[in-house]
């Protein structure tokens, strides 16, 4: 049975876990209210690029393209976005996990799989298990994802790419869905995939193009690349918002709960206390008598 | 016939603008161009510069970055990297960053990789300070 002060100093450090839960849920809102305006209004730009792009790769002879050929499968490059910082609940680890699995799994037998990752909890995660793949960690830039952090990224792998170090690049990170959903979603960003449109098909045929088609289309190819790095940037972060918001709701009302049984127990150790008192300052008076 | 272009800007952090204009002369990738409402599907892509609309008798400038513009019944959709209105443009820094330019290509040759970074700094230093001594 602890004693009294000991469940009272037990109050206290469990009620400052629960501030502290408390302020960091009210600053993940508020951060996610942000990361997800960001979000929503990246979206209009990526799918003018994509709708563009699609129909330009359907009208184009596009065997000149290096980033719309299919090659083989021999290096993949995976991209992981987890945040920095944890606390967050399953949300590293999530993605991590599934990052880990597509490198040991393997599904389309590549030959081999590097693993660029941006931020330290992925590091921290994978470091020990699938080491020896990790090529590049980027830490510290998801929280303020700018355009230019994507696009230097971008740049990297696109280059890396045209040189043929790679023949498929992977992005895995969490999809937004909502302040307490997020999917972990596997997606191939080169060789670039184009959308199955037909009803623009027609009328791509007699458009004018300055300079030509396969210059505007080479321009606008590493372009998608960067565009689709930056989205999953951003919803990455908004996820890891919401994530982090929701976990360290319930850890503030797991503090509650916690509180109340503590004081509960406190009130039942006091009351002991006192009938004990009570009983001895009476058989004390007894005996006198 | 129409005789209205609905003219949608883009940047990879906002929608910019979604107006009907009259008239848009852009700085395509081989010399300035203009474009009226009727004008053929067109596909471009854009150099840093000016870019301007009229609406009525009200002309609005623009200083975008690299992009590229559609033109495609009557609908003109231009995506930028960044798109600054006159009134957004901050003077100081824009000469700040011309004279970082200036300073930084004095020193450097002509093969530097740096070089060309540098001389679209310049460009877009420039491009600004001229946007924003329109308009206002």
């Amino acid at each position: 049975m602890p004693s009294l002060k000991d469940i009272k100093k037990r109050i206290g450090s469990v009620k400052n876990t629960e501030q502290i839960t408390k302020a960091m849920k009210m600053v993940a809102a508020a951060k996610l209210r942000r990361a997800q305006e960001a979000a929503v209004s990246a979206r209009p730009y990526a799918e003018k690029l994509h709708s563009v792009v699609s129909h330009l790769a359907q009208s184009e002879e596009i065997d000149d393209q290096p980033l719309l050929k299919q090659r083989g499968t021999e290096r993949a490059l995976v991209v992981l976005m987890t945040a920095d910082r944890g606390l967050c609940g399953g949300f590293n680890a999530n993605v991590s996990k599934e990052a880990e699995r597509f490198i040991r799994q393997n599904e389309l037998g590549f030959s081999a799989i590097d693993l660029m990752i941006i931020g330290r909890k992925g590091r921290d995660f994978l470091k020990n298990r699938v080491g020896d793949n990790i090529t590049k960690v980027h830490e510290n830039i998801t929280t303020d994802a700018t355009y230019k952090t994507a696009q230097l990224i971008g740049q990297d792998v696109v280059d890396a790419y045209c040189e043929e170090k790679y023949d498929a690049v992977y992005v895995i990170y969490n999809a937004f869905q909502s302040a307490i959903v997020q999917i972990v979603t596997v997606e191939r960003i080169l060789p670039i995939q184009p959308q199955e449109t037909e009803e623009v098909h027609e009328a791509s045929l007699d458009y004018l193009y300055e300079p030509n088609q396969g210059v505007v289309l080479s321009q606008l190819l590493p372009k998608m690349v960067e565009v689709q790095l930056f989205r999953a940037l951003l919803e990455s972060n908004a996820s890891e918002q919401g994530a982090r918001m929701s976990s360290m709701d319930s850890a503030s009302r797991n503090a509650a709960d916690m509180i109340d049984k503590l004081t509960l127990q406190y009130n039942r150790a006091r009351q002991a206390a006192i009938t004990k008192e009570l009983m001895e300052i009476i058989s004390g008076a007894e005996s006198i008598k | 016939m129409a005789d209205k272009l609905k003219l949608e800007m883009v940047t990879p952090y906002k929608r910019v603008l979604s107006e009907d204009v009259d008239e848009i002369t852009a700085p395509g990738f081989i010399g300035e161009l203009g474009i009226l409402p009727e004008h053929t599907p067109l596909l471009t892509t854009l150099k840093v510069g000016e870019l301007s609309y009229k609406e009525g008798n009200e002309t609005f400038h623009i200083a975008v970055n690299w992009g590229y513009l559609e033109v495609e019944n009557n609908t003109v959709t231009v995506l930028v990297d960044t798109a600054e209105r006159a009134d957004e443009i901050d003077l100081a820094r824009a000469k700040a960053a011309l004279g970082r330019a200036e300073d930084a290509l004095k020193g450097l040759s002509q093969e530097d990789k740096q070089y060309m970074i540098m001389e679209a700094a310049l460009q877009r230093a420039l491009i600004r300070i001229q946007v924003a001594g329109k308009n206002r």
